[in-house]
């Protein structure tokens, strides 16, 4: 059996089961279900860039931002010429990506001639720009308010009532299957063995005739565009974008959830992408199980998702730094 | 003119505090080969417990004297508890470790003291002295560019005058080798982070006031200004770093003043890439880092 059919065997299976757990789920839990996905996108990208190649980005969420930004302008555009239905969503989405995409070849082409702290930093300081270009350039993006961004009802063949957060989540589950899908083959090709080869020994890969800059341009080409879908697909899901929702925290965490969940591995992007979605909810829960001050709570609750983040990041970076997806091969061999 | 001289002295008050930042950013990754991301975040912790203090005493300088003192303790305790036991399997599991840290000390200054921006008061008056009908350098300017020229001083001292300070330099230059000579590596490093973490506790002090207030994310942006300064000056110079302060300093108020304020992160962004991509090694430095 050849890779590709068996990841398209797998696939197949993983959109059956999220089907029925769709079906299962309540709305909120949809919902929730959803943003992971979009997370996923992200991270998934994230890993192919951090773990494969060895690239640090800091900029992540500014990738995000630039794919919402992209579906927003494009979905409010087309539904004033007139222009709505599912089929125009998928064009905005492609449009999302395609902008990222852009986003990325010009981040990758500087990224490729620097190295680590270089190339965080470089990252970093795009991240921090990102509210100062939505307020320069305040007559298309609104600065910090942002854009609300339209969506079409889930399509009527679905029936009158059918629940609007399961159609987001299934447009979101077939973006994250999508890119995992085409991120697995692209990591048993030849790109994948390059990958890990300028990785691993830069001079042995040149030696062996891979074109070092290249590669990782592409690295980061492919993570943006990834990011750029997530960054669409949650933009589709809140139906707004502002530059307080892809903060450098953003980049942050989706950098968090990468190396949690284990770098260089794609599984490992799964837990992650779920960790963003499940930790602020289980320290809500937490907070609101003690008896604090309205305030005092607010406080916590704010700031209690980063703290737990934080800590995460450092404990699992000394101890694990396999993350999830190591223990678990450790756990199952 | 007037306008220009106006944001010319402005920047160079501003490039100062810039220049201090990056000293702190400059002298770990001289004894450490780390760029330690957390070092705005770590300001802003010390600059939160001299806030503390002052509200406390009603003193400003006593709460001057708890930043730096915070600022040695934090870097230190950070050196022994955290980043001594980070893998150095790869250069960038110290920066997601600093990240980490980045978060972890912003969420406990928020838990703390809420996420809102605080007004901090400063020892000398911020309106500016009028010159010839120009209105230039402020008292508190002029307090900031003596601090940072006395922290130049301080720091040239150390590194060139005391058996400390080249003790630091060769355990920075060959660890190995200065072990076996019976320099004490670990604890110079643990004392690196330690100094590095004052500086920067005095880069919070004279630069929070001039910002919007105190608030655990103040600093991420000087930070961002800083880095850019010690790249500006390549990471392992010294003079590089206040001289790239400086020039940063300039470049940012030049940008705020004729484009406008909104401007600067971009300016910052713009400036960052430009000195990576043509001269990746900053303009002081004394060997090629790496040929593409």
């Amino acid at each position: 059996m050849t890779t590709l059919v068996r990841h398209l065997m797998w696939t197949a299976i993983a959109a059956a089961a999220l089907l029925a757990v769709t079906y299962a789920l309540p709305p909120f839990r949809n919902y929730q279900l959803a943003t992971a996905a979009a997370y996923l996108c992200a991270t998934a990208g994230l890993t192919v860039l951090v773990g494969l190649s060895g690239q640090l980005s800091l900029g992540h969420g500014a990738v995000m931002a630039v794919g919402a930004y992209a579906v927003a302008l494009s979905q409010n555009r087309l539904a004033d010429a007139g222009l709505t239905g599912n089929g125009v969503l998928v064009l905005s989405l492609a449009l999302g990506v395609l902008a990222a995409l852009v986003g990325g070849l010009i981040v990758g082409l500087a990224a490729a001639r620097l190295r680590g702290p270089y190339l965080a930093g470089v990252t970093l300081a795009v991240a921090v720009a990102l509210p100062a270009v939505t307020t320069v350039w305040a007559g298309v993006f609104h600065s910090d308010q942002g854009l609300s961004v339209y969506l079409d009802p889930p399509p009527a063949g679905l029936g009158y009532d059918f629940p609007l957060e399961r159609w987001q989540s299934w447009l979101a589950l077939a973006g994250a299957l999508l890119v995992m899908l085409l991120l697995a083959n692209l990591l048993r090709s030849r790109f994948g063995r390059s990958l890990r080869a300028v990785r691993d020994d830069e001079a042995a890969a040149r030696l062996a005739g891979i074109d070092v800059a290249r590669t990782q341009v592409l690295a980061f080409v492919v993570s943006a565009g990834c990011a750029g879908l997530g960054g669409g697909l949650l933009a589709v899901l809140t139906q707004s974008v502002s530059p307080g929702a892809y903060s450098l925290t953003l980049s942050l965490f989706l950098l968090m959830a990468v190396v949690v969940g284990g770098l260089g591995r794609l599984a490992g992007a799964v837990w992650g992408a779920l960790l963003l979605v499940v930790l602020p909810d289980l320290t809500h829960t937490i907070v609101a199980s003690l008896t604090l001050s309205p305030a005092a709570a607010q406080r916590l609750e704010g700031n209690l998702p980063l703290a737990v983040f934080g800590l995460t990041l450092i404990v699992v970076m000394i101890a694990a730094p396999g993350g999830v997806q190591g223990v678990v091969r450790r756990l199952l061999p | 003119m007037d306008r220009f001289l106006f944001l010319t002295v402005d920047g160079l008050a501003k490039g100062a505090v810039y220049a201090a930042f990056a000293l702190a950013v400059v002298l770990i990754w001289r004894a450490a080969r780390i760029v330690n991301f957390a070092q705005g975040a770590m300001a802003v912790a010390t600059v939160y417990a001299a806030y503390s203090v002052t509200q406390a005493t009603g003193s400003y300088w006593l709460g001057f004297a708890a930043a730096l003192a915070s600022g040695l303790v934090l870097g230190a305790g950070i050196e022994r508890v955290v980043m001594r036991f980070v893998p150095h399997t790869s250069p960038l599991n110290s920066v997601i470790v600093a990240l980490g840290l980045v978060l972890l000390l912003q969420a406990v200054l928020g838990a703390l003291y809420g996420n809102e921006f605080r007004p901090v008061e400063t020892p000398f008056s911020r309106t500016g002295i009028t010159v010839g009908g120009v209105a230039l350098l402020s008292r508190y300017d002029l307090f900031v560019l003596g601090a940072v020229l006395l922290l130049v001083v301080l720091l040239a001292l150390l590194f060139t005058r005391t058996s400390t300070g080249l003790r630091m330099r060769s355990a920075a230059f060959a660890p190995e080798v200065s072990r076996l000579l019976g320099v004490n590596v670990a604890g110079l490093l643990t004392f690196g982070w330690a100094l590095a973490a004052a500086v920067g506790a005095l880069a919070g002090m004279l630069v929070v006031p001039t910002e919007l207030g105190l608030h655990p994310n103040t600093m991420d942006m000087v930070f961002v200004s800083s880095f850019t300064a010690a790249v500006v000056g390549g990471l392992d110079s010294p003079i590089g770093a206040v001289v790239g302060g400086l020039a940063v300093g300039l470049v940012l108020s030049y940008a705020a003043g004729y484009l406008g304020s909104d401007v600067t992160p971009i300016a910052t962004l713009a400036l960052l890439l430009a000195v990576l991509l043509i001269r990746p090694g900053g303009l002081f430095a004394g060997v090629r880092t790496r040929a593409v």
